[in-house]
């Protein structure tokens, strides 16, 4: 039992220590832009541009919905026109970078993961080290500023379009007026709640792509291996991303 | 020159090399054979730094390679080419791209990252493959193309991994002419890790017998040929007793 304990405790100074020396590395690695910095350009297309379907669709459902569920709650008690103070504080704050960067957790995470986990079983990232490439300047460091840069940039995209898809919701479906909706949206609007929303998302993109590329570099084994790391990958994104969305609540708001 | 001074490595428990000496002299080929998990490839990775010895060192060209910091390590491996088992061909590039991405590292012009591609490529008999990515070529194939990523980098040496695991023999034979026309050629010392003994024979100036860790025997192809070592006989005959 206490045999097991002190393993277990051992393990887990050791994954932090793992932790603490890729995110060392990544530092170290920064410096070298003439490596990272074409890769970097493919990856922000890679993470920019081919997230931005699957990252609006849910934006449209949730702008529909939320605006549907606040006239629900205000009939009858609230003036209506807050239906556009909820939609775009919770669009902005809270549901367009979590719900967004669970959807991005599963779809850049876990690709980098498996990407990058295929890599290592198939000695790709040996031979990259041969030809005397650092794989943290050319496969890490790309991967992790793509994410940070193209975040926030996906995910105000995913706020304007739950905004837009709640307001189109009040004016078909609950009778409000577009002067009505924007009303409320700018009721109790302060610049604050976009910039915190955007820097929040900043750091899902660097804590999803960090973890994508650490599991994915520490893959072991074949194809068993490479499945068990996407899976990981998005279990500790997933988890992460909600500690880091209650840590800067409680530090910002 | 490359030189293992007494090299220990362990994975966890499960000891691997248990003091592994050998040198391999400049110009020579060198065939280091034994049984597959005896740790062949894990000695060729220690000649790169890609693993460190747990006690002992590797040697090359004066410098003990576990003592190189990361510029040092970037030197060394800018002069020494890696033929992988499975030749771990870069599978988004093409094959142009995959022997161009060590060269870029070098600094070189365009042209004259183009002009060794091509010439690299027509020593492998692969002109004309440069467009295509490495899912569209065969297996022996892909060995080549890794061998012409190895050879355009004009290494002082190439160290290949199992080239010939897993292909047809007349592929094999195409395997072994190359290494030893890249020999010919380039002047490169090379290390070759095998179980192939036809291939060995094929390529090596010597033979080394990796076994429970160390060297077991190292001579000329007729020395190890006319061994009376038992283990080493047993195995270059293949007989299962």
């Amino acid at each position: 039992m206490i045999e097991a304990i002190g393993r277990r405790a051992v393990a887990a100074v050791e994954a932090v220590g793992r932790v603490g020396h890729f995110l060392m590395d990544t530092v170290r690695a920064l410096p070298d832009v003439a490596t990272w910095a074409g890769p970097a350009i493919v990856q922000m297309r890679r993470i920019g541009v081919d997230s931005i379907p699957v990252t609006l669709f849910i934006a449209a459902f949730t702008g529909v919905v939320l605006a549907l569920q606040a006239s629900y709650t205000f009939t009858g008690t609230v003036p209506l026109y807050f239906v556009g103070t909820l939609v775009g504080k919770t669009m902005m704050l809270e549901l367009g970078p979590v719900l967004a960067g669970l959807a991005l957790a599963g779809r850049v995470g876990a690709s980098m993961a498996a990407e990058l986990g295929t890599m290592k079983v198939t000695e790709q990232v040996d031979a990259l080290e041969t030809l005397a490439y650092d794989p943290q300047s050319y496969l890490v460091v790309p991967r992790v500023l793509a994410g940070t840069v193209m975040f926030p940039m996906i995910i105000a995209f995913a706020i304007a379009t739950g905004i837009a898809t709640g307001w189109l919701t009040s004016l078909v479906l609950l009778d409000l007026s577009t002067p009505d909706f924007l009303k409320g949206l700018k009721l109790f609007y302060r610049f604050k709640d976009t910039w915190f929303g955007l820097f929040k998302s900043a750091t899902f993109g660097a804590t999803i792509t960090l973890v994508g590329c650490s599991v994915g570099l520490s893959t072991r084994g074949g194809a068993e291996g490479v499945g068990k790391s996407t899976t990981r990958a998005v279990v500790y994104s997933a988890v992460l991303l909600l500690l880091l969305d209650a840590f800067w609540a409680v530090l910002l708001l | 020159m490359i030189q293992f001074q007494d090299v220990h490595k362990a994975f966890g428990p499960k000891p691997v090399l248990t003091g592994l000496s050998l040198k391999i002299a400049d110009g020579e080929t060198l065939v280091i054979i034994g049984y597959s998990g005896t740790g062949k490839s894990v000695a060729l990775k220690h000649i790169v730094g890609l693993l460190h010895p747990d006690a002992g060192d590797v040697i090359v060209d004066g410098r003990a390679v576990s003592e190189l910091d990361r510029d040092g390590l970037t030197e060394l491996r800018q002069g020494i080419g890696y033929v992988f088992q499975f030749a771990a061909l870069f599978d988004s590039m093409t094959v142009a791209d995959n022997l161009a991405l060590g060269l870029r590292r070098r600094r070189l012009s365009d042209e004259e990252i183009d002009d060794r591609v091509r010439e690299a490529l027509a020593l492998v008999d692969l002109s004309g493959t440069e467009e295509r990515l490495p899912a569209e070529l065969s297996g022996g194939m892909r060995k080549r193309v890794g061998i012409a990523r190895a050879i355009a980098l004009r290494p002082r040496y190439i160290l290949y991994d199992e080239p010939t695991t897993g292909l047809d023999p007349v592929t094999s034979a195409v395997i072994d002419r190359l290494m030893v026309r890249t020999r010919e050629h380039l002047g490169v010392t090379g290390v070759v890790v095998t179980h192939d003994m036809r291939s060995a024979y094929t390529v090596g100036d010597r033979i080394a017998m990796l076994y429970e860790g160390r060297i077991r025997q190292v001579g000329t192809v007729a020395e190890i040929q006319e061994t009376e070592d038992p283990v080493v006989r047993q195995f270059i005959e293949g007989r299962p007793e």
